[in-house]
């Protein structure tokens, strides 16, 4: 499987630029990685459920009611760019 | 003794007999910091000014009233950075408490002081820093461990009586283990990560750093319980933590598992470990052999987990909300890969690439989906284990503090690290890391750590069981010889 692990078009999938020395590098580091990870072929999981949390919790649910929290202020103090009450972000439409 | 070597028990009662004022104990505390962390460097930045503002207002008849406590740079403090250690938060200033924040100030205790650790929480060195990496206390050539190794280090150097840390795979009980101090990685569930900077949603727990179980137990006291902030919180009762402190372990069964002790474990820390269990026995505990047949398994199934969800987790630094932001960007998609290229460090890259890759199209059924089902195997392993033992008893860590640099370039080897706390997380129970003795490593004093794991929410029966071994033992009173 790792075989065909390519760390450009999944660098891409991540929305992550990479340099052209982080690229070879990961490749080799990653299908390293993806070798180990490959002994749990080995698993006999038949029959066996998925754990995707500790956890046996389903949905949880609370009454939909508002409450205080951010001010618009507040929740823009961090923002790289903003103007009017609002977040600026790149041009998405031409 | 000196203000900053005091247990946390022992300031607070200070503090509450009024001997000593919380802006005394926090400008000693300062000043320590001053003296040792250019040493250590486990602090990435402190804010005395408003640490003295909350000493002024400290209620110290509160269980925790007056005591400073550090806090990992991964959970929000109002009014505070939060770096992650990454430089993509770089500027960023919280705006909120996290539940923890919240409940130790309830508590009575100051936040105090932002510990380093590896670049969200990944790592087991904290030689991921993009601030610079911590050192251990007992060999600044070497690492104290990882993620949570700055608020490890300060503790264990008497620059904090007590620290939080997150613990996703073991980062509070392996750096805990070598700096020589206790760490406890509560069940998961049992403390909300409101306000923690996600890292691996299913794994991720907080909790604390401290100099005895004792201090332990009451941190555990005040950031435990149920927040509807956070889903996976669970609705079980907060018993006392420290009730069970002090009671004879006459019926208690431990239980040695055989994967643990295996080739590749260092001959001192082997050594240690089996004293540690001979000791327990004396103690009136019994001493049973069980099997965890899937440990073997647990880094390879853990690597595929927490970085799928990491890779999800960290699709949140996009430069819009907060962090980083690439200046000039041609178009949408230039803005988010030179935001992430220019903000996130090595090991976080490879960490995402790695998740989004056992997530994609074709490749989840057999990565990720087999992953979950192994681990299901493995929880049933302790399951089983529990019904045999009402703890176990192994290593923290298979080796003693390395050389910083030694494996840096080695991501795999590095991982392996983990091998001894990295099922704890997969299975969601709790588990702690005590001092159990010191292996000489070129003359020098290297701490060595026992790893108790115990059932779902049964702290309470583990810290009883550390108690009882760190009360008649002398290791945990040692400090390393800083200047």
């Amino acid at each position: 499987m790792s075989a065909k692990f390519d760390v450009r078009y999944t660098a891409q999938l991540a929305r992550l630029h990479l340099s052209e020395e982080e690229i070879a590098k990961f490749q080799t580091q990653i299908s390293q990685i993806l070798a180990y990870v490959e002994k749990l072929e080995q698993v006999d999981v038949t029959g066996i459920e998925p754990t995707a949390h500790a956890n046996a919790i389903f949905n949880v649910f609370r009454e939909d009611t508002p409450r205080d929290w951010f001010t618009a202020e507040e929740a823009l103090s961090n923002a790289p760019r903003s103007a009017n009450q609002l977040f600026i972000v790149p041009k998405v439409i031409e | 003794m000196e203000l900053p070597a005091l247990s946390l028990a022992d300031v607070q009662a200070r503090l509450r007999a009024k001997e000593v004022s919380p802006a005394e104990v926090l400008r000693a505390l300062d000043a320590r910091i001053g003296q040792v962390d250019p040493q250590i460097h486990g602090y990435l930045s402190r804010d005395l000014d408003a640490a003295l503002a909350c000493a002024e207002k400290a209620d110290v008849s509160l269980p925790l009233g007056g005591v400073p406590i550090a806090i990992k740079d991964v959970i929000n403090v109002n009014g505070e950075p939060c770096t992650a250690a990454s430089k993509i938060l770089q500027g960023y200033r919280a705006n909120y408490d996290a539940t923890v924040i919240r409940k130790l100030r309830a508590a009575g205790a100051i936040p105090f002081g932002r510990c380093n650790l590896d670049e969200f929480a990944m790592g087991s060195s904290t030689e991921n820093s993009a601030f610079g990496h911590t050192r251990n206390p007992w060999d600044t050539s070497r690492i104290p461990g990882g993620s949570s190794g700055g608020s490890a280090a300060v503790v264990a150097a008497n620059e904090a009586f007590a620290a939080l840390g997150s613990d996703t795979g073991g980062s509070i009980r392996q750096p805990a283990a070598l700096c020589g101090i206790v760490g406890l990685k509560p069940t998961y569930g049992r403390v909300s990560r409101f306000g923690l900077i996600a890292f691996a949603s299913s794994l991720d727990q907080i909790g604390p750093f401290t100099k005895t179980v004792r201090d332990a137990a009451l941190v555990l006291n005040a950031i435990a319980g149920r927040d509807p902030q956070d889903s996976t919180s669970l609705d079980e009762p907060v018993p006392d933590h420290t009730a069970l402190l002090g009671r004879d372990l006459h019926g208690v069964r431990l239980g040695m598992p055989r994967e643990y002790f295996i080739e590749g474990l260092d001959p001192q820390v082997d050594a240690a470990v089996r004293a540690a269990v001979k000791h327990y026995e004396s103690l009136g505990a019994e001493i049973v052999e069980v099997s965890l047949p899937n440990t073997e398994h647990a880094v390879g199934v853990y690597y595929i987990i927490a970085t799928a969800e990491a890779s999800a987790n960290l699709a949140r630094f996009d430069g819009v909300r907060y962090g980083h932001r690439a200046a000039d960007a041609t178009g949408l998609l230039d803005h988010y890969g030179r935001t992430r290229e220019e903000g996130f460090g090595p090991e976080v890259k490879r960490r995402i690439i790695l998740g989004t890759y056992v997530l994609s199209s074709g490749y989840y059924d057999a990565f990720y989906l087999r992953a979950q089902k192994v681990r299901t195997l493995i929880r049933r392993d302790f399951s089983e284990a529990f019904e045999k033992v009402d703890a176990i008893i192994c290593p923290t860590s298979p080796e003693v503090a390395f050389k910083a640099g030694d494996r840096s370039d080695d991501p795999l080897k590095m991982y392996l690290a983990d091998i001894f706390t990295i099922a704890t997380n997969l299975a969601g129970i709790p588990g702690l890391s005590i001092p159990c003795g010191f292996a000489e490593v070129d003359g020098r004093k290297l701490p060595i750590g026992l790893q108790l794991l115990g059932k779902p929410f049964q702290e309470s029966q583990l810290l009883q069981i550390a108690h009882a071994y760190e009360q008649s033992t002398d290791w945990h009173k040692a400090r390393p010889a800083l200047v």
